[in-house]
């Protein structure tokens, strides 16, 4: 399995997390150990930057372990700049997920202030991932802008449905010059499975481990899928479209007198 | 009127037929890529203006076919009970007007017909008649059903249509599934081809598919005999057909040919000549437009267009056949219905297959099951 490579930081690993909704923080420290992922979000909202013993951090600081801050709660390009440079500063971190969802409801992005604030962040020297619409054109714009991957929804985020923006998700990675993470709707280890199948250079699972039964074991499957679905898209899988056809092999015989 | 016919009636071929030639390249490559397509694809896919898309459409059609039915083919041959006929039908050499020696197998002699086609491997067979209901009618079908049943996994027929009762009739007997081609969907050409006998009636035999669908048949034979009218234009209405008997009597299987007019005794040329490359596109077409449908390909065609076009979408295939009845035993020297192109035996056709990958089949549904 190649190793996943964004923005020079190489991850063995290509299942992301999230740290929302476990049930305590201890449960949501042996998940991600499980999970063996390497990047794990967070939201600026829940660190409390003054206090160098924030609890959540305290389950989170270990060697493999890189933070992503997220700007999940701002609803503008303005407020998504300035919660990445108060992350910056606390986390020591200019890594960034870009999220701008001004909808309270369905946390859907705002991909016209995503867009803005992603240009300014890049010039500010963050390296920004972008949670997006499974929208192939605006993928393109963004990876014009300088981001350093692209993060299209598979479904409405904590709906665990799947992936149902498929066709376009299948554009963006065919497209795509630079890292494209399925983020959001994943919601079983056979989706995340689908996705590495289709290309998807890794996938960010956080709500279908985090309300699992059992996380743990949950974070596993999710680990085993995500190597599977990329070994199975690396091996090759069987084509099921059409192909194009240079030469005449079946009707070869028609011009033959 | 009901059923097709009311479909049917809705249609003008002249309107259909333009419609067909007015297809562009856009709309065959609108076609090509569509992941279910429609009846306007179908035209695309007929029309000239696919031509240069052929190897395309091949290889999607082998592509389709292989996911359906894998790497088998499935063999029959027909046993031709009778040539009496009291039918007038301009190319075909039972005709009643075509001076010809006229014979229907008795019981000894169908056996003597059954052992030599179970000699060849067959596990099914296609019963073939002319039309005369007074000597080769539903008392006679009856019985030729309960002599041959116990020989055969299942039993097809290629005999004059009949109605919905004598259907319903045949069925326990072991009647599995009914071949009725409608020759031609052009009304007045129709009429042309078939000035005498019942066969005249064309509504009769155009709602013949129906009433086996609604007599619970297992599978419907459809198509038209190629070089009487305007092929594309007919093969629309088989497709037109085909789609509505799949979405009225949707627990029937459904197979297609597409025999090309062949020369026989004081028959009349065809009108229109397909070629062999207008043979492979709507057999491709076929496919592109129904993954379901079975194909099947006579010996009507050479040995060398066969082997080559079985990879193209066709899923059965005939061999060894005669045309004549008594002809696999008896030999009465009655006249064939039509000549055969590809005379080699089953065996030489099965090895034919095994060497391109394929596995013969020799039966298509086995009541015991």
């Amino acid at each position: 399995m190649t190793p996943l490579i964004i923005s020079g930081h190489t991850f063995s690993s290509r299942l992301f997390t999230g740290t929302g909704k476990f049930s305590s923080l201890q449960l949501m420290e042996d998940a991600l150990l499980a999970s063996g992922s390497e990047l794990v979000t967070v939201a600026l909202k829940r660190v409390d930057m003054h206090n160098q013993a924030d609890d959540m951090l305290q389950h989170l600081r270990h060697p493999q372990l890189q933070l992503l801050p997220n700007t999940s709660g701002v609803r503008t390009a303005r407020e998504a700049v300035y919660a990445a440079q108060l992350a910056r500063e606390a986390l020591e971190t200019n890594w960034v997920k870009l999220e701008i969802h001004p909808d309270p409801r369905y946390l859907l992005p705002d991909p016209i202030e995503t867009l803005k604030a992603a240009e300014e962040l890049v010039k500010l020297g963050f390296i920004v991932l972008p949670y997006v619409h499974a929208d192939p054109v605006l993928c393109k714009r963004l990876e014009e802008a300088g981001t350093a991957a692209v993060m299209p929804l598979g479904s409405p985020i904590g709906s665990n449905k799947g992936l149902k923006t498929a066709d376009f998700l299948e554009i963006i990675i065919e497209q795509s010059n630079i890292p494209v993470v399925v983020d959001a709707g994943i919601g079983s280890p056979s989706d995340a499975a689908k996705a590495m199948e289709m290309g998807a250079d890794a996938v960010l699972v956080n709500t279908a481990i985090a309300v699992a039964q059992d996380p743990v074991a949950m974070a596993q499957a999710f680990r085993q899928a995500v190597i599977a679905g990329r070994m199975a898209y690396e091996a090759g899988l069987p084509p099921t479209g059409q192909q194009a056809v240079a030469s005449s092999p079946l009707i070869g015989f028609l011009d033959e007198v | 009127m009901s059923g097709f016919q009311q479909l049917f009636d809705q249609y003008d071929w002249d309107e259909v037929k333009a419609g067909i030639y007015a297809k562009t390249a856009t709309d065959v490559e609108r076609a090509l890529s569509a992941r279910k397509r429609t009846l306007e694809d179908f035209k695309a896919l007929i029309s000239p203006a696919a031509m240069p898309y052929l190897e395309q459409m091949a290889q999607l059609s082998r592509q389709l076919t292989q996911q359906r039915f894998g790497n088998t083919m499935q063999l029959y041959i027909p046993l031709y009970l009778s040539n009496e006929c009291q039918n007038i039908c301009t190319y075909c050499g039972f005709s009643l007007d075509n001076k010809i020696t006229r014979k229907t197998l008795q019981k000894e002699e169908i056996l003597r017909e059954v052992e030599a086609i179970k000699a060849m491997g067959y596990e099914h067979v296609l019963l073939v008649t002319g039309e005369a209901n007074q000597t080769v009618g539903l008392d006679y079908f009856r019985e030729a059903l309960e002599l041959i049943r116990p020989h055969f996994a299942n039993i097809s027929m290629e005999v004059q249509p009949m109605d919905e009762a004598d259907y319903k009739a045949l069925i326990p007997y072991g009647l599995h599934s009914v071949l009725v081609y409608q020759e031609t969907y052009h009304r007045a050409d129709y009429k042309l081809h078939h000035p005498k006998g019942k066969k005249s009636n064309f509504n009769y035999r155009l709602d013949t598919p129906d009433r086996l669908g609604r007599a619970g048949i297992h599978k419907i034979g459809l198509g038209v005999l190629i070089g009487l009218e305007d092929w594309r234009t007919d093969s629309f209405f088989t497709a037109l057909h085909l789609q509505y008997l799949e979405k009225t009597y949707w627990q029937t299987r459904y197979s297609l040919s597409f025999p090309r007019l062949r020369p026989c005794s004081g028959g009349l040329p065809p009108k229109v000549n397909m070629n062999d490359r207008e043979l492979v596109q709507l057999i491709c077409a076929y496919r592109l437009l129904d993954q379901e449908v079975e194909l099947s390909l006579s010996t009507r065609e050479t040995a060398r267009f066969r082997d080559n076009v079985i990879k193209l979408g066709i899923t059965a295939l005939s061999a060894g056949s005669r045309t004549n009845p008594g002809g696999y035993a008896t030999d009465t020297g009655s006249l064939e219905q039509f000549e055969i192109s590809d005379e080699r035996s089953p065996a030489v056709i099965a090895g034919m297959l095994r060497s391109q990958g394929y596995e013969p089949v020799w039966k298509d549904w086995d009541e015991s099951f």
